[in-house]
C-alpha cells in the first residue's frame, strides 16, 4: 500500500520534471519573438535551480530522514564545484590571458612555475567525474566516521559542520592553496570539447541537471523504501531505541551522510559550468543555512518538498533581488522565522499535499 | 643666560672682525644677529656653518616677552626657505608668498614690512650638506625645549652619535632635568657616551649599566663592543651581557605572545560569554548572537555621534546603553519567537538565524551598508612600555581587564543574587523550580535578555578593536559557539578557560603558520576535539545533564 502510493508520488514527480525539461527545450527552440519563447538566460537560470534542487534533496536525505541537521552541505557542493572547475580550467589550455599552455592564469600571476600535484589528473573528464563524487564523499566519510562514532549529534553536530565549512572557506581564500584564492576559478571555455557559451551546450547542461535530479530522486526514493531507509527513519525518531534494538546506528548514518555529500558534490559540479565561476564564497556558512531553509520551507522528510522549496525560494530570490534588492534579506529572514513558527512541515505539510503515505512522526528533540 | 649671551657676543664679534671687508650689508632688525646672517648670506663653507652654530647657540628665549627670536624657529625658517633676503632694504625677513608678491614680516615678527614683488626677494642659498647640518642643529636644540616630548625626540636623535654632544652640556642637562622619562633617556645617552670613552674602566661601567636596558640600540651597542673593543675584560663583560640579553629578549618574546593570546582570548570570551548564558544555561541556540554583538558596537557608534565632544564619556556611557538596548532586543526575540520553540533546538537555530538576517539588513538599510567610524578615546590609545622589547598596548590591556570584570560580575550575579539562583534552578529542573514558585517563563525572558545584553557590551568592547559594520557579528558567531562548546556547555568558567586557551593557541601558531592557517588549524583541532569529547573540557555532571 505504502509502496504503491510512494511509487505514485515518484511518478508524479518524474513526470513534472520531464514536462519542465521538454517544455523548456521546446519553447527555447521557438523564434525569439514568439510569446512562449523561453530565453537562454531563463534556461541557464532554471538549470541553476535544478542543481540547487539536487543539493536540497541531499540535505533532505540526511535532515528529513536521518535527523542530522548539516550546516555544512554547501562545502560538499563547493568541493564538487571546484573539482569541475579544475577540469574546466585545464580545458582552457593556452587560451588564457597569459597564454600559458601548462598553467592556469592565476598561477602564472602568482609566478608559479609548475602545476601542483593535486591538479594532475583533472585533464581527464573521467578522473574529474570520479573526483566530483569521491572528494566530497571522502570528506564526509572521514568527518562522519569520527563524529558518529563518538555520538556527536543534534546541535553539536550542526555547529561542527558549520565550523567545517567555515574552515574550508578560510582555506580556499588562501592563494597558497592553489585554487585561485579570492577570485576562485573562472573564465571557462569548453566542456568535453563543446563551447560553454553556446546555447546548445547551455540547454544540454540544463537537461543534464534535470536528468541528474530524476536519477538522484529515484536513487534516494528507492533507498528510503529499502530496509536502510526504514532504519534511518527509526534513528531519526528514536536514536537510542534503535541502537538498543541492535542496529548499527553509526553505519547507517555514515552511509547516508556520505551518499548525501556525494549527491551535493554532483550538484556543485553541474552548477559550476552553468554559472561560469566557482569561488570560496560558496563555502560560506550562510549558503549552507540557506539550503536548510529551502528544505524547511518545502517540507523536510519529503523529497519532492525539498525540490519545491529549492526552486520556489530561489525563484523568489531572483525576483526580489531584481525588484527590491534591499528587501531580500528581510524576506528570507522572515521566511525562516515564519516557517519554523507557523509551518513546521513546510509547503508539503499543507493540506493540499497531505496523504497517509508521508513519513510521519515528529522530530524528537535532540539535545 | 649670561653664558648664552657671552657665546653669542663672542661669535658675533669674531664674525664681525673677519668680515669687515665685505661690502654688502645684511640687516635683520636685531643687532646681534646681523653679522651672523651676513656671514651666512655672504660666506662660504665653514663660515656658514660657524654662523649657524652661533645662531643655534642663541637657544629659545627664556620668556615669551623676550624680543629675541627663537633660534630653533630661525633655523627652521632657513631650512624651509621661509626666511628670505629682501634686496632693496638688504634685510632678512619672514616672507610668505602671495601670488606674485611676498608678504614680509620682520625677524622678530613684530613689524609688518609690507609686500614686494618676488623678483626683489631672494632665497638664502642652501645645499644638501647645509640642510643636513641645519636639521642636526634643530634636533639638538630640542634638548632645551620646554616640552618633554620634544626633548625626548632630540635625545633620541642623538643616541646614535653620542660624541656630537659635549660632556659638559650633558652633565648640565642631567642636573636640571625634571621629567622621569627624559631623565631615563638622558642617562642612556650618557651611558652611550661613556661607551666611547678612552678609559676601559669607564667602558666597563657603561657596559654593566646597559645590562638592564633591552632596547635595540643598547643591544646593538653591546654586540658592537663585544666584537670590537680593545680591552679583553670589556669584551668578556659584553659577551655575558649579550647572552643575558638574548635570553631576556626570548623570554619577553614569549610574554608578548602570551599577551597577544590573552588579548585575543579576551575578545573571544567577551563574544562567547553571552552565548554561554543563552546556549549554556538555557540551551537555546541563538544564531543571532553575533548580530546582538553588532548592535552593541553600533550603540557605541551612536553614542559617539550624539556626544562628539566627549568621546571617552560616550564610550563609557555606551556600555550601559548597549546592555539595556540589546538586552531589550533579546527579550523581544525571546517573547516573540524563541518561547514557542523550546525543546526544538534545530528549529530555534533556524528561526534565530532568520532574525540575524533581519537585524543585519536593518542596519544596512537604516544606518549604512558601509562600516561606520568609531573613534578611540585618548585613554584607550597609547602603549605601556615595560622595557625595550616588551610593551602592552593600552586598548588591549583595558579590554582584557574589561573582559575579566564582566566575567566576574556575571559569575557573581549567577551565584549570589536571587535572580541567579532562580536561573540556575530553572536550568537544572524546570518543573521543580515552578513548583517552588519560580516564574519560569519570566526567568527565561530575563536570562535570554541577560545573555543578549552581555553580547551588546561585548560589541562596545569590539568597536574599539575592529571595524564596525553590518557583518561584524558574522565573524564571531562560529568562534563563539566553538568557545562555548570547547569549554563545556553550561559552564562559565569553562568558557573563560577555553576562550583564553584558544586565543593563546592561535597566537602561538601564528608565527609559523600565518594568521589564517592558524585559525583553520584551531578550527580543525576543535572539530576533532568535540568528536572526542562532545561535552567539552569541563562537562556538566549529574542529573541535570540529561534534562
Amino acid at each position: 500500500m505504502r509502496t504503491g502510493k510512494s511509487r505514485l508520488s515518484s511518478l508524479l514527480f518524474i513526470s513534472a520534471v520531464v514536462t519542465l525539461l521538454v517544455s523548456v527545450t521546446t519553447f527555447n527552440q521557438l523564434p525569439a519573438d514568439h510569446d512562449l519563447h523561453v530565453g537562454n538566460f531563463m534556461v541557464s537560470l532554471l538549470g541553476k535551480y535544478l542543481t540547487y534542487a539536487i543539493l536540497a534533496v541531499a540535505v533532505d536525505l540526511v535532515w528529513g530522514y536521518l535527523g542530522i541537521l548539516s550546516l555544512g552541505h554547501a562545502a560538499f557542493f563547493a568541493l564538487g564545484g571546484y573539482a569541475m572547475g579544475m577540469y574546466l580550467m585545464r580545458q582552457i589550455g593556452d587560451r588564457g590571458v597569459y597564454g600559458n599552455p601548462d598553467l592556469p592564469d592565476f598561477m602564472v600571476f602568482l609566478n608559479w612555475t609548475e602545476l601542483p600535484w593535486y591538479w594532475s589528473g583533472f585533464d581527464s573528464f573521467a578522473f574529474t567525474a570520479l573526483a566530483i563524487l569521491l572528494i566530497p564523499g571522502l570528506l564526509a566519510f572521514v568527518f562522519g566516521w569520527f563524529a558518529f562514532r563518538s555520538r556527536v549529534n543534534g546541535v553539536y553536530l550542526s555547529i561542527i559542520t558549520q565550523a567545517l565549512t567555515y574552515a574550508l572557506m578560510l582555506a580556499f581564500f588562501r592563494n597558497e592553496m592553489g585554487f585561485g584564492g579570492n577570485n576562485g576559478l573562472t573564465d571557462f571555455k569548453d566542456i568535453l570539447g563543446f563551447d560553454l557559451r553556446s546555447d546548445q551546450v547551455r540547454l544540454g547542461l540544463f537537461i543534464a541537471s534535470g536528468v541528474a535530479l530524476i536519477i538522484v530522486y529515484l536513487l534516494c526514493d528507492s533507498l528510503l523504501r529499502s530496509r536502510l531507509g526504514k532504519v534511518a527513519i527509526a534513528i531519526r525518531d528514536a536514536e537510542d531505541r534503535t541502537r538498543f534494538l541492535g542496529y548499527r546506528v553509526e553505519r547507517v548514518k555514515l552511509t547516508l551522510f556520505t551518499l548525501s555529500a556525494m549527491i551535493a558534490g554532483l550538484a556543485g559540479a553541474l552548477y559550476v559550468p552553468q554559472v561560469g565561476i566557482i569561488n570560496p564564497g560558496e563555502f560560506s556558512p550562510l549558503n549552507s543555512i540557506e539550503v536548510v531553509v529551502w528544505v524547511a520551507i518545502g517540507g523536510r522528510g519529503t523529497l519532492y518538498g525539498a525540490v519545491i522549496g529549492a526552486m520556489g525560494v530561489n525563484y523568489a530570490k531572483t525576483w526580489f533581488t531584481g525588484a527590491y534588492p534591499e528587501a531580500w534579506l528581510f524576506a528570507l529572514g522572515l521566511l525562516f522565522v515564519l516557517v519554523t513558527l507557523a509551518l513546521p512541515k513546510g509547503i508539503a505539510g499543507l493540506h493540499l499535499f497531505k496523504s497517509r503515505n508521508k513519513p510521519t512522526g515528529k522530530m524528537e528533540p535532540k539535545t | 643666560m649670561t653664558l648664552r649671551t657671552a657665546i653669542v657676543s663672542i661669535a658675533a664679534l669674531y664674525l664681525l672682525i673677519s668680515h669687515q671687508h665685505v661690502q654688502a650689508e645684511v640687516k635683520t632688525g636685531i643687532n646681534e644677529l646681523d653679522p651672523l646672517f651676513e656671514a651666512f648670506y655672504e660666506g662660504r663653507g665653514d663660515r656658514r656653518t660657524e654662523a649657524l652654530d652661533a645662531l643655534a647657540a642663541l637657544r629659545p628665549p627664556a620668556t615669551p616677552i623676550d624680543t629675541q627670536p627663537d633660534a630653533r624657529e630661525l633655523l627652521q625658517g632657513i631650512l624651509d626657505g621661509d626666511l628670505m633676503f629682501h634686496k632693496p632694504s638688504s634685510t632678512i625677513v619672514w616672507a610668505i608668498k602671495d601670488g606674485r608678491e611676498f608678504i614680509m614680516t620682520s625677524l622678530d615678527r613684530t613689524t609688518n614690512l609690507g609686500r614686494d614683488s618676488s623678483r626683489k626677494v631672494k632665497r638664502l642659498k642652501l645645499n644638501n650638506s647645509i640642510r643636513a647640518y641645519l636639521r642636526q642643529l634643530i634636533a639638538a636644540l630640542g634638548l632645551y625645549s620646554d616640552n618633554p616630548t620634544e626633548r625626548l625626540v632630540a635625545i633620541e636623535a642623538l643616541i646614535d652619535k653620542p660624541e656630537s654632544i659635549e660632556q659638559k652640556t650633558l652633565d648640565e642637562l642631567l642636573l636640571n632635568e625634571q621629567d622621569d622619562a627624559v631623565m631615563i633617556a638622558l642617562q642612556s645617552l650618557s651611558t652611550r657616551k661613556q661607551l666611547g670613552s678612552a678609559d676601559p674602566l669607564e667602558r666597563l661601567a657603561a657596559v654593566t649599566v646597559l645590562r638592564t636596558d633591552l632596547s635595540s640600540e643598547s643591544r646593538a651597542a653591546i654586540v658592537r663592543i663585544e666584537s670590537r673593543d680593545d680591552d679583553e675584560n670589556v669584551r668578556k663583560a659584553a659577551q655575558a651581557i649579550r647572552l643575558y640579553h638574548e635570553k631576556q629578549v626570548n623570554l619577553f618574546g614569549w610574554a608578548e605572545t602570551l599577551f597577544f593570546g590573552l588579548s585575543l582570548g579576551s575578545v573571544l570570551v567577551l563574544a562567547a560569554i553571552g552565548l554561554a548564558i543563552s546556549f549554556g544555561v538555557m540551551g537555546v541556540i541563538n544564531m543571532a548572537h553575533g548580530e546582538l554583538i553588532m548592535l552593541g558596537a553600533y550603540c557605541s557608534w551612536a553614542m559617539q555621534q550624539l556626544m562628539p565632544q566627549s568621546i571617552a564619556a560616550a564610550l563609557l556611557l555606551s556600555i550601559p546603553v548597549a546592555f539595556l538596548l540589546t538586552g531589550l532586543v533579546g527579550i523581544i526575540i525571546e517573547r516573540s519567537v524563541i518561547r514557542f520553540l523550546y525543546g526544538r533546538p534545530l528549529e530555534t537555530l533556524l528561526a534565530t538565524f532568520g532574525i540575524s538576517l533581519i537585524l543585519q539588513q536593518m542596519v544596512r538599510t537604516f544606518v549604512s551598508p558601509q562600516n561606520v567610524p568609531v573613534a578611540n578615546p585618548e585613554f584607550m590609545s597609547g602603549v605601556l612600555q615595560i622595557n625595550g622589547v616588551f610593551s602592552l598596548t593600552l586598548n588591549r590591556l583595558y579590554i582584557l581587564a574589561f573582559c575579566l570584570i564582566v566575567f566576574a560580575a556575571l559569575v557573581a550575579l549567577l551565584k549570589y543574587s536571587r535572580f541567579g539562583l532562580e536561573v540556575r534552578a530553572v536550568s537544572q529542573n524546570r518543573s521543580m523550580a515552578r513548583a517552588m514558585g519560580v516564574r519560569s517563563a519570566r526567568i527565561d525572558s530575563l536570562t535570554f535578555g541577560l545573555g543578549a545584553g552581555i553580547a551588546g557590551i561585548a560589541g562596545v568592547a569590539l568597536s574599539q578593536l575592529t571595524n564596525v559594520g553590518p557583518n561584524l557579528g558574522q565573524a564571531y558567531i562560529v568562534d563563539s559557539f566553538m568557545v562555548v562548546v570547547f569549554g563545556g556547555v553550561g559552564n562559565l568558567w569553562g568558557t573563560l578557560i577555553s576562550g583564553m586557551t584558544l586565543g593563546i593557541a592561535n597566537k602561538l601558531m601564528e608565527p609559523w603558520a600565518g594568521a589564517i592557517l592558524a585559525k583553520i588549524l584551531v578550527l580543525v583541532f576543535l572539530i576533532m576535539f568535540i568528536q572526542k569529547r562532545p561535552r567539552g573540557l569541563f562537562p556538566q555532571r549529574g542529573r541535570a545533564v540529561e534534562g
